[in-house]
């Protein structure tokens, strides 16, 4: 039930290839989520598997049969639009019975299963109102509603949360994860906002350009990036980048550290700079600092780090916690930054220590 | 638009419009209804007498009037069906990917640029003329009798070229409709396993509801007052087979020159218009209301 396999699959619209060659493999019960920033093909992608769109070569295979030829109704996959596609002129009850009536159940079946779906999503006071009398995210619940109804191999998101505000978001993140967890059903799941992919997913799958650039678990993207793409990508505030003779001293071409990652000090450490701006969010305080000869970096200190605007401050990269890639962006093995003057240089700075 | 101050101004730039439209619209209307109270035959100069309702009597009474109303219906709803289904068709036609589409488009739309009486004599004698018409010729080509298609069946005749002239605007209206349907909405269907039957009957089909009572509002002021149409192809006849309200009207004051009947019809006429209106208003307003 719901193990979907991509193998070679292409996409291209006239001359313009959107999907270079691509493989995966997507096992059942699974939550994927695409991610990538917007025109990475990542929707395409969605829509191929959805069978929306057709691939110009290659094949897609669920739950072991070849899917390609197959139309998008008959793929047993469910999917939740952007805009939630839902139908203005029916009540919440025919919208989720929509898929039920179109595949001929008794009007029995129907009404039990569209109560039952109901019931899961907090919809049934609403079921006799139209769309346009729904606020977004119980819009949102209906879409996911016609979803269920039909018990579908897997089901497909795409973008489902970018129309709701902040605070939605969070709500209707949490309850697509508790869906879910409940479902086991196989879950595919596209977005560009990283912290989606990081809090949802099961296994994110970045891609840029079309290309998939790294298939992992959320930690495994964030502590062991492949490349310098999925680095800058995964993570919030992004990576710092460092290119140049500070790189060069720790043998690779660039040298990434994330913020959370730069210790910083009042008295010493690696990188000396002038803080041009600190942002205090009450739980964390982001510094950004103008280091000499290396550039702007980012730096997560405590709640109430007192640096402000002008103040000289010293960053140190956490031991362990630096990655270095290879001219071509390429992720170089061993973090290689254990340098024992620098180590010993950072010993006695603990940031809060040195309050 | 809040103070005092403008708003009057607003009034007074706007009474100029206003004040030539009313004498516009009332000087003929009350003209109108002042001659169908009097006995007012351009065959009796000097004979111009209040007569009260007599005028009305007999236009109500005579046999022509109901033969009239009935082809007005007819006129009006056929074409109305037919520009509604057809419309719906081409504009459906029109919406797919093709070579040369912004072409046929245009095409599509010409008919409706073509004047009344032009377009109802080109149909007469170039296509429904049993001697030389293109329609006889295809008879004859298939040896079958040719039809003389405004004496033997005039009324279906005339709502044929009637329905082509307003086929484009049916077209154009419901062509935009569709256009604005979104996508998203029928590839949601089309995952829900809803063919294409089904997502014109489901989601298309109501998605151009609102267009379609557009559609039938628009075209219905405009069919109930048919008449270059019918005057250069049949001149109402045989009989009365083709003679609507407008038409006949127009026999009872200028063919018959009893300027006093005609107009006891031409309020009669506006008065039908208005019950039509507002059922068709009551029906739009229920339709728009979604």
């Amino acid at each position: 039930m719901g193990e979907i396999v991509l193998k070679g699959v292409t996409k291209s619209f006239g001359a313009v290839s959107v999907i270079p060659p691509l493989d995966l493999t997507i096992a059942n019960g699974e939550f994927v989520v695409f991610v990538g920033p917007s025109g990475c093909g990542k929707s395409t992608l969605l829509r191929l598997i959805a069978g929306l769109e057709d691939v110009s070569s290659g094949v897609i295979e669920i739950d072991g049969k070849d899917a390609t030829a197959i139309p998008p109704a008959h793929r047993g996959l469910a999917m939740v639009f952007q805009s939630y596609a839902l139908y203005p002129h029916m009540t919440v009850r025919n919208n989720i019975a929509f898929p039920l009536k179109m595949a001929r159940l008794d009007k029995a079946t129907i009404d039990r299963k569209v109560e039952a779906a109901a019931g899961v999503l907090n919809l049934t006071p609403y079921l006799d109102r139209r769309p346009g009398q729904l606020s977004g995210g119980q819009r949102q619940r209906v879409a996911i509603g016609r979803a269920i109804v039909r018990e579908p191999a897997a089901f497909l998101f795409d973008e489902p949360l970018s129309n709701l505000d902040a605070a939605l978001r969070v709500n209707m993140r949490i309850e697509i994860s508790e869906l879910h967890s409940s479902l086991a059903t196989t879950m595919i799941y596209v977005t560009h906002d990283q912290v989606e992919a990081m809090t949802m997913a099961d296994k994110i799958v970045v891609l840029n350009a079309g290309r998939i650039e790294q298939v992992g678990s959320p930690l495994e993207l964030y502590s062991r990036p492949r490349n310098r793409f999925v680095a800058g990508f995964i993570g919030s505030p992004r990576m710092n980048f460092i290119d140049g003779t500070a790189a060069g001293e720790d043998g690779a071409a660039t040298i990434g550290v994330r913020p959370e990652h730069l210790a910083l000090s009042t008295t010493g450490g690696r990188w000396c700079g002038t803080v041009t701006v600190s942002e205090h969010l009450g739980s964390d305080t982001f510094v950004y600092v103008q280091a000499d000869g290396v550039g702007t970096l980012v730096a997560r200190a405590g709640g109430e780090f007192p640096v402000h605007h002008g103040d000289r401050v010293w960053l140190t990269p956490q031991p362990g916690k630096l990655h270095r890639f290879d001219a071509e962006g390429m992720a170089i093995a061993g973090t290689g930054q254990d340098r024992a003057g620098a180590a010993a240089a950072v010993g006695a700075s603990n940031p809060r220590g040195s309050e | 638009m809040a103070t005092a101050h403008s708003r009057a101004a607003a009034r007074l730039t706007m009474a100029p419009a206003v004040v030539l439209l009313l004498g516009w619209m009332l000087i003929p209307l009350s003209m109108t209804l002042y001659f169908s109270f009097q006995r007012y035959n351009l065959l009796m100069p000097g004979d111009e007498a209040w007569i009260g309702f007599l005028n009305y009597e007999y236009f109500l009474t005579d046999p022509a009037f109901f033969a009239a109303l009935w082809n007005t219906l007819l006129l009006v709803g056929g074409v109305l069906v037919i520009t509604i289904a057809g419309g719906t068709a081409l504009a459906l036609l029109l919406d797919q990917p093709f070579w040369g589409r912004g072409v046929v488009r245009l095409l599509v739309i010409a008919p409706f640029f073509v004047m009344p009486t032009v377009s109802a004599l080109v149909w007469k004698n170039m296509f429904m003329n049993p001697v030389n018409g293109l329609f006889a010729s295809l008879a004859k080509g298939l040896g079958l009798p040719p039809v003389d298609f405004l004496a033997q069946i005039p009324l279906a005749s005339i709502i044929v070229i009637v329905a082509w002239q307003w086929l484009p605007f049916a077209t154009l209206i419901l062509l935009t409709a569709l256009q604005s349907l979104d996508s998203e909405r029928l590839e949601a269907a089309e995952m829900d396993g809803a063919g294409p039957l089904d997502r014109f009957i489901h989601i298309i089909l109501p998605h151009l509801a609102r267009a379609m009572t557009v559609v039938t509002l628009i075209q219905t002021i405009f069919l109930l007052s048919v008449f270059a149409e019918i005057l250069v192809t049949t001149n109402g006849g045989p009989g009365t087979a083709t003679t609507n309200i407008t038409f006949l009207v127009y026999a009872q004051s200028l063919l018959q020159f009893d300027v006093g009947g005609g107009s006891a019809g031409g309020i009669v006429a506006v008065i039908l218009a208005n019950l039509v209106a507002i059922f068709l208003m009551r029906m739009i307003g229920r339709n728009l209301d979604i």
